[in-house]
């Protein structure tokens, strides 16, 4: 038997990474809150009401890409993360894991950036710290992120709680902050001018919930794209899900660079894109209220919950045939041909 | 955005397939591409029960042998050594590793997505020896000559290829003379055929009486193929026929079937289920013998066979669908894949696991 070793492949946020958690870290640390594996735990604190807490490390490559950076992205994925549960997002803590030999430049970039997104979602970096290790123990820059925040009074979402009759909202254009970032890595010659749509979320939330405060579950596309959360969704709450090709909007140079590498935009991560799940009475509300948002002007129901294949989801494609999307297995390679 | 109603000219095409199909009909797509788009599209869910799609050794990934991933591995251990290859070879398991593993343990190897990328990185990185692990079909094969052709106007001593490339044709023929399986007609491949030209199958035709219809990758164009070929049987006709008029013709792109050439020539060699069949593989001619890794660094490695109870070969055959394999799904998976099919997102077994069942 081969000793069993940590591989790429169970960072990249499908089927594998779950595995680990499931496997390793469950046993460990195993409690109702981290139980749910959602974005954030969400327990109560007395008088203050309901907490969200959350925390994520961010590496990326290279630092900076179209539309983002790894501070920016520092700051919108805990602020997502919190915001996924329906909180305010209030405070982050900010811990750096330096190189010896990094550029104080460099650092001072990615710091402006992360006072800059903070502001944007509100947010105050009130505790952090700093590590340097020895030159090659890190590849320039690591940073790690937690937060809290508050979840308003009848704010339960989950992604257990997705029902059957429910509708599958999806806010904008899918698979642009992967598609950035590796035409900024530069590995595969690809040229084209793709932003990341890095963005924190809180607010587009914050102005989803005044219209709908029951909507059941919130996630965001992060790695692993839109086919992993949704099958995450479908798997905590025993239910379906069908979602119709035509109706998810995938940019034509997302498409195209799709169509070169042989990858499937819908495991593709996003960075300021989040999926709704609400009853269907809410749904058409809860569209147009998002379209006026900046964060949501692309929002639309993309499919539904249904009680049948409970654990799986159905894409029905343009033909209206259908396939199963199955969470990311490691990391999408470009084919051959 | 232009609407079409491809919906509805599926619907009518997959009408025109019931009307013509008179009797349950086999068809062997020879193309990863197919195989992934007939999953992706839902193709399969929609056709007539009498239509059974079946796919054969069209993934370049799945027919390398696995001594032959063993020597990528043993090359992309050697000291100073970049090793470049296709993303999807990376997960391919050798008899003790993979490209990826080694990866994860430190080995530089490098994905790319055109044979140029290896050139540059040769260039970039002049202190190291670059071996390129060049598998494809027709496909690809023009790009990499011409990738060495580059390197050669660029005086680069040190990029080197390892070549497993295959063609399709003596492969199909291969098939067809084991006898093994009946098949009814072909889906041929787009891409190979833009190269190659339709000429190269005729033999299907005339030796087998087989059908076969040169096909595009869209949904409809996929359908229309299906239509095309059941027709031809309806009619009891066996002809090459090209669907993907917009790009193939039936000469071929002699520019490419030039610069391939001059650079490769066909020889023996060994596919994954098929075994070895003459004439099958792209190997360096003399002339580049000095960029020849297997020549430069022949090293002496065991030959592992083929890992116990996995039956990609026959599933390449089309003798056996996955579900038939024993490891399918319960030991093979695509986390943990133990044949080749299962590896490469264009593998038969991947492609069933992902989107099929």
């Amino acid at each position: 038997m081969k000793t069993k070793k940590i591989l790429l492949a169970h960072g990249a946020g499908g089927r594998l990474s779950h595995e680990l958690v499931n496997r390793l870290f469950l046993p460990y640390f195993d409690n109702d809150l981290l139980r749910q594996l959602d974005d954030s735990a969400v327990f109560s604190s007395g008088k203050a009401g309901r907490l969200a807490f959350t925390t994520d490390s961010y590496v990326v490559k290279p630092l900076f890409f179209p539309g983002g950076d790894i501070g920016r992205l520092a700051v919108c994925g805990t602020v997502n993360d919190l915001a996924m549960a329906g909180a305010k997002p209030l405070y982050l803590s900010a811990a750096f894991i330096i190189e010896a030999g990094f550029p104080e430049e460099t650092l001072e970039m990615v710091l402006q950036s992360m006072q800059e997104a903070a502001r944007e979602a509100r947010v105050k970096i009130v505790t952090g710290d700093t590590k340097v290790v020895e030159k090659g123990a890190a590849e320039g820059l690591f940073i790690t992120t937690a937060g809290v925040g508050v979840v308003p009074e009848g704010v339960e979402i989950q992604s257990r709680k997705a029902q059957p009759g429910d509708r599958i909202i999806l806010s904008g254009f899918i698979g642009e902050h992967e598609v950035a970032v590796l035409i900024a890595r530069g590995e595969f010659s690809l040229k084209g001018e793709v932003k990341s749509d890095c963005a924190p979320l809180n607010g587009l939330v914050e102005a989803m919930l005044e219209t709908a405060p029951a909507i059941h579950s919130l996630r965001d596309p992060t790695r692993g794209g839109l086919a992993t959360v949704l099958w995450e969704i479908a798997g905590a709450s025993e239910t379906g899900i069908i979602i119709k090709e035509d109706d998810i909007p995938v940019k034509s140079e997302i498409r195209a660079v799709c169509e070169l590498l042989g990858f499937d935009p819908y495991y593709l991560a996003n960075e300021g894109k989040l999926v709704a799940v609400c009853p269907e009475g809410a749904a058409e509300k809860l569209v147009s209220r998002m379209r006026s948002h900046p964060l949501g002007k692309e929002s639309r129901i993309i499919g539904q919950v249904v009680k049948e294949n409970p654990g799986r989801v159905l894409l029905q494609t343009r033909i209206r045939g259908h396939r199963i999307l199955d969470p990311l297995s490691g990391e999408q390679f470009p084919r051959i041909c | 955005m232009e609407k079409v109603d491809e919906a509805g000219a599926a619907r009518r095409r997959l009408e025109e397939i019931a009307l013509l199909a008179d009797r349950p009909l086999r068809l062997m797509e020879v193309c990863g591409t197919h195989t992934i788009a007939i999953f992706r599209t839902g193709i399969k869910s929609l056709l007539p029960s009498k239509i059974e799609l079946i796919s054969g050794p069209g993934c370049p990934v799945c027919i390398t042998p696995q001594k032959e991933i063993d020597r990528a591995i043993a090359y992309g251990r050697m000291e100073n050594t970049i090793l470049a290859t296709f993303g999807d070879l990376l997960r391919v398991p050798g008899s003790g590793s993979s490209l990826y593993e080694e990866k994860t343990e430190g080995c530089d190897i490098r994905v790319v997505v055109s044979p140029l990328d290896a050139v540059k990185l040769a260039r970039d990185n002049p202190e190291k020896r670059l071996i390129f692990f060049a598998v494809g079909f027709e496909t690809t094969s023009p790009a990499i000559a011409f990738a060495v052709r580059e390197a050669g106007r660029q005086a680069l001593n040190n990029f080197f290829i390892y070549s497993s490339q295959r063609l399709v044709p003596p492969a199909i023929r291969a098939l067809l003379s084991g006898k093994k399986t009946r098949i009814d007609g072909f889906i041929l491949p787009g891409h190979v055929s833009v190269i190659i030209g339709s000429h190269p199958y005729a033999f299907i035709a005339q030796e087998y009486g087989i059908p076969g219809v040169i096909t595009g990758f869209d949904p409809l164009d996929i359908l229309e193929g299906i239509q095309m070929l059941a027709r031809q049987v309806k009619e009891k006709r066996a002809e090459i026929e090209i669907q993907y008029r917009r790009v193939v013709k039936p000469e071929g792109n002699a520019l490419a079937l030039k610069v391939m050439e001059e650079v490769f020539k066909p020889a023996r060699a060994s596919w994954r289920g098929l075994g070895e069949i003459p004439g099958s593989g792209l190997f360096l001619q003399e002339e580049f013998s000095g960029r020849d890794a297997a020549r430069v660094f022949p090293l002496e490695l065991p030959d592992p066979g083929e890992p116990p109870g996995c039956r990609c070969g026959e599933v390449l055959q089309g003798l056996v669908g996955p579900p038939e394999c024993p490891l399918f799904s319960r030991v093979c998976t695509p986390d943990q894949p133990v044949g080749p099919c299962m590896v490469s997102s264009e593998g038969t077994c991947a492609a069933y696991y992902k989107y099929g069942r």
